[in-house]
């Protein structure tokens, strides 16, 4: 079929796609120029933690963040792409959560940023489904028997966010102190937060 | 699926990478960023229907996930720039054949002239399936 870009290789088509749109006034190049800049160096996961360390520090913010977690996230500034239902679920003694999209790999970009590789690799998004015990043992997370997992599919317009649980030995510690705890991998739950000098 | 595709890319993209950087590399390539940047400044102007676009991407992985030859190397952004391009035909705004019109002119550039974003060394990337 004539209309299969498939054998034309990925760089060029992108550059022609890019050159057609800017020449059709259909993409403002300072605009996508900005986008790239804000998800290659701006938004990341420092966003996410201090969410998850304001919700370790303020019980009130925290029923907030899990009653309404878009509108308790935008408090803190943090809105945009991806972000317009983000829903958080918080781990407890009980109740371990882990994030996954099976299909399209959606992820809460105005507190994560850009979801990193694995999160998209097909491995990942079905065996997190199929055996989440055993995938997120071989991430190094060994989840205990007891524990249930419970694993959310962003495959509606809702993203997830996991709230880990605060670890031991950070009694004293300022937002800002916990929040240079909090980790990527903590917020989607494929890992834990690791107590002061355990990182 | 081989369990060692997850942890080969664990081993630079995981617990060993720094995980709260800001700066961290979310990108293998350049041409990965523009993808994206053109989907989300589209968005932005209201040229790009995110929902159309996320159906076509789910269906561009899902194809891929079906289709590819053992051992082709999995890439979401293959998968995203597909579903643009789909994306665009379906709407009118880029039809595949004028795409296609402008990927032939550019490839026919002479060699060393001023091109941003495209490689000539970089051939090796055009077997793709489905995405």
């Amino acid at each position: 079929m004539t209309t299969d870009t498939t054998r034309v290789p990925v760089e060029l088509r992108t550059e022609a796609l890019e050159s057609i749109l800017v020449e059709r006034n259909l993409v403002d190049p300072k605009v996508m120029d900005t986008y790239i800049k804000m998800y290659e160096q701006d938004i990341g996961p420092m966003n996410g933690a201090k969410v998850v360390a304001k919700a370790w520090s303020d019980p009130e913010y925290k029923a907030r963040l899990l009653e309404d977690g878009t509108a308790s996230i935008a408090e803190l500034g943090f809105k945009g792409p991806q972000g317009e239902h983000i829903v958080v679920k918080e781990n407890t003694p009980d109740t371990h959560n882990v994030i996954v999209c099976t299909l399209c790999s959606c992820y809460p970009w105005p507190v994560l940023g850009l979801p990193p590789s694995w999160y998209k690799d097909p491995a990942y998004r079905s065996r997190m489904v199929r055996e989440p015990r055993t995938l997120l043992s071989e991430m190094g997370l060994d989840v205990a028997g007891d524990v249930d997992i419970q694993v959310w599919d962003s495959s509606s317009e809702v993203r997830y966010l996991v709230l880990p649980q605060r670890p031991s030995g950070t009694e004293g510690m300022t937002e800002e102190e916990l929040a240079g705890l909090v980790t990527r991998d903590a917020m989607v739950g494929v890992a834990e937060v690791a107590a002061p000098g355990e990182g | 699926m081989a369990p060692g595709t997850l942890a080969a890319v664990l081993d630079v993209d995981g617990p060993a990478a720094p995980p709260r950087s800001n700066g961290e590399l979310v990108f293998s390539a350049p041409w990965e960023s523009r993808a994206l940047g053109l989907a989300l400044a589209l968005n932005a102007g209201g040229k790009l229907e995110w929902e159309q676009f996320r159906q076509e991407l789910i269906r561009a992985i899902s194809e891929w996930e079906r289709e590819h030859p053992p051992g082709e190397e999995w890439s979401y952004y293959r998968c995203w720039l597909a579903a643009l391009e789909r994306t665009l035909d379906q709407v009118g705004l880029v039809p595949t054949d004028q795409l296609l019109e402008r990927t032939a002119a550019f490839a026919a550039r002479p060699h060393g002239h001023d091109h941003r974003h495209y490689d000539h060394e970089h051939h090796h990337d055009n077997e793709g399936h489905a995405c």
